[in-house]
């Protein structure tokens, strides 16, 4: 079992021509993604390698029953991207793109709040659910399908947490980034909620980093609704206040979004928290095993 | 990006948001001509950098008469001036801007900004104006009025009116107060502001509302749809390491001083990471720098001379996880970089993911004294030992 996706998932690709497109497409397909169409406007009718390529999402939807989309458009044009996917209502998007401007993100945020669609990222590594189903840049190769959730804001993080967990034998149940953006589709606590209702997933590992409160909102949400033990961790607690730390989210605004708060709210509500990424594996086998 | 008290002025004077009359000035010459231009006494001498607290500083001076006006712009002009905000260190003062001086009647605060959590611009407004804002936030935060606003609908009457009335406007201001409100978000909103800030918004005994200072900060994503903004750009104020990364396609940030640990790390989150496993080893990082996915030898060499270059550090760890950047790459791309440039410090590499056998392999043959970790215990155990 997984949540968002598995082997039944068929993915398009929008800006599957372009250089990342293209060999990110191949390294999902060769994962064993069922890759069934990409979008590049003016090329459809075009293949790339076995891949169909259309001019618009709605023909990838109608034409070869699409029912997720993966993202690689440039940041002036990913928000188009992103509505048009959710215009045609692809019910899974995801969007690996970074440096989408902020008020892009806002207005796409408030466009899909009222339709069938689920959107994750933008600037992730995407979704993964070991051995089914690959949506992104992440390297297939370090999971394992297994029992626990994975949900993190970052990318090469995320893989050090999934070594750890693939290495103690424990393995993944679905891997989601959600990306290192302020404004994003979906959250810590949507992960939750589906980690806490899928049979296989048997415990979670949550990572976070500096900058806004979505972790202190998770920690509080899991005290409340979740049984199953979580292990979490936050990046960036020696970093210093008001500086954009790569991720356009990761940032301290005056008092508020620093490391130390959110490690003490995970603390205060009974999440396991791994303070040194060291010692991940341990804190895992400890938790978990 | 950050930009001067001015420039934000130079914004909202063009764009509808009231502004006392004023000119930047570079000299003290300058200076003067401009306080002939305003006409009369008194006027406001202030030091242009881009910390808050200038005021509490010293940087900022009304002059009544011409006599104090020439003291005060030649002895702010050039002055080393410190405030709670640009640390112990102050910063050197290299424009000013003269100003009208005005008659306060009140001091409002009103800032713009996205909202995160909501997906919505909020206007913060209080009364309580001329102040720190984060001190007003935590003792008495019932004193903020917040109006969210969707960014799909734009600003609407009734959230001027919201603003106004939980500001307690007098009549005679609500007009003035209402298109300055109005035309400022559209301000934030057009520029893609990170944030924009009058503290104090003041109401004047003329009863015009004016913005006494401005603060914008612009989203860095979506620097490339304002090159106006790009144009306003102040490298003085940025940290030279930084500006020369930067121009290799870095993402390199200068922690300051008294960091004795460089580190060089594929993905941002693993970097923030990597800065605390080298606290908890014992040493201090100096420096954070993610080479991302995509980084070219030529990048690796040039993050690697910059590390070097700063005396204060001990030893050096690279941490990579290998996903779309292969450990045979980033192996080839440090041995360059240490043969182009020298080693003046321990190495320590601790590499993971794709390609790694190969990766190893080639730090192995260099013929290098690199110091290989099999995992992050063992490269903090090293990192460690380099830094006694």
């Amino acid at each position: 079992m997984s949540i968002f996706v598995n082997k039944e998932t068929k993915l398009l690709v929008q800006g599957i021509t372009g250089k990342e497109g293209q060999f990110h497409t191949r390294a999902c397909v060769e994962y064993g993604t069922q890759v069934v169409a990409g979008v590049t406007p003016g090329k459809g009718g075009q293949k790339m390698d076995e891949v169909p390529v259309f001019n618009t999402v709605a023909d990838a939807v109608n034409i070869a029953g699409a029912n997720a989309s993966m993202i690689f458009v440039p940041p002036p044009f990913a928000a188009d991207a992103i509505m048009e996917a959710a215009d045609a209502e692809v019910p899974l998007i995801v969007c690996i793109t970074e440096g989408i401007p902020v008020m892009d993100m806002m207005k796409v945020k408030n466009y899909l709040k009222d339709k069938p669609v689920r959107l994750i990222g933008p600037n992730c590594p995407g979704i993964i659910t070991p051995e089914e189903c690959k949506i992104g840049i992440m390297p297939g190769v370090i999971h394992k399908a297994g029992k626990i959730g994975v949900v993190s804001r970052s990318g090469t993080l995320t893989y050090e947490a999934v070594h750890a967990l693939t290495t103690t034998g424990l393995g993944q149940t679905t891997c989601i980034g959600i990306g290192g953006d302020p404004v994003n589709g979906t959250n810590f606590i949507d992960c939750l909620e589906r980690f806490q209702a899928d049979d296989a997933t048997e415990g979670i590992v949550m990572i976070g980093e500096i900058g806004g409160d979505a972790e202190e909102k998770a920690a509080e949400y899991i005290k409340a609704n979740v049984t199953k033990p979580v292990v979490g961790f936050i990046a960036g607690l020696t970093a210093p206040p008001g500086r954009r730390m790569g991720h356009a989210g990761a940032i301290i605004s005056g008092s508020s979004g620093t490391g130390q708060s959110k490690v003490a709210a995970m603390k205060a509500n009974g999440i396991h928290v791994c303070e040194n990424l060291a010692y991940l594996s341990d804190v895992c086998a400890e938790t978990f095993g | 990006m950050k930009v001067h008290e001015y420039q934000a002025k130079e914004l909202f004077r063009k764009n509808g948001v009231a502004v006392p009359d004023g000119h930047v000035a570079f000299t003290v010459d300058e200076a003067e001509t401009a306080a002939k231009k305003l006409g009369s006494y008194p006027v406001v001498v202030k030091a242009q950098i881009h910390a808050g607290g200038r005021g509490l500083g010293g940087g900022v001076k009304v002059a009544k008469t011409a006599q104090e006006f020439k003291e005060y712009a030649s002895s702010i002009l050039g002055m080393n001036l410190v405030t709670k905000q640009t640390g112990p260190e102050g910063k050197k003062v290299k424009k000013l801007l003269i100003e009208q001086g005005l008659n306060i009647a009140k001091e409002l605060y009103l800032s713009i900004l996205p909202d995160r959590a909501t997906a919505k611009m909020i206007i913060m407004a209080s009364e309580a104006g001329g102040m720190d804002i984060e001190d007003v936030a935590e003792k008495t935060p019932e004193k903020i009025i917040k109006v969210y606003v969707d960014p799909n609908v734009g600003i609407q009457g009734y959230h001027l009116r919201a603003a106004a009335f939980g500001l307690n406007m007098p009549k005679e201001t609500m007009k003035p107060f209402t298109v300055l409100l109005k035309n400022l978000f559209n301000l934030a909103v057009k520029y893609d502001c990170s944030l924009v800030e009058i503290n104090p918004l003041i109401i004047t005994a003329e009863n015009d509302v004016i913005a006494l200072d401005g603060k914008m900060d612009f989203d860095d994503n979506a620097l490339y749809r304002h090159p106006d903004v790009q144009a306003y750009r102040d490298l003085d104020e940025e940290d030279p390491t930084e500006v020369e990364a930067g121009s290799h396609g870095l993402n390199y940030i200068h922690l300051g001083e008294g960091g004795n640990v460089g580190n060089m790390v594929n993905g941002a989150g693993l970097a923030m990471a990597t800065m605390d496993c080298i606290k908890y080893a014992g040493g201090k990082p100096v420096n954070f720098l993610d080479v991302g996915g995509g980084a070219s030898a030529e990048q690796i060499e040039n993050g690697f001379r910059i590390l070097q270059s700063d005396e204060n550090v001990k030893a050096i760890l690279i941490n990579i996880f290998g996903g779309i950047l292969r450990c045979d790459r980033l192996a080839n791309g440090v041995v360059q970089a240490a043969e182009k440039v020298g080693m003046r410090v321990p190495v320590i590499i601790r590499m993971e993911g794709t390609n790694l056998a190969e990766g190893r392999k080639i730090l192995a043959d260099s013929g290098l004294d690199l110091i290989n970790a099999k995992d992050l215990k063992d490269a903090a155990e090293k990192l460690k030992e380099a830094i006694q």
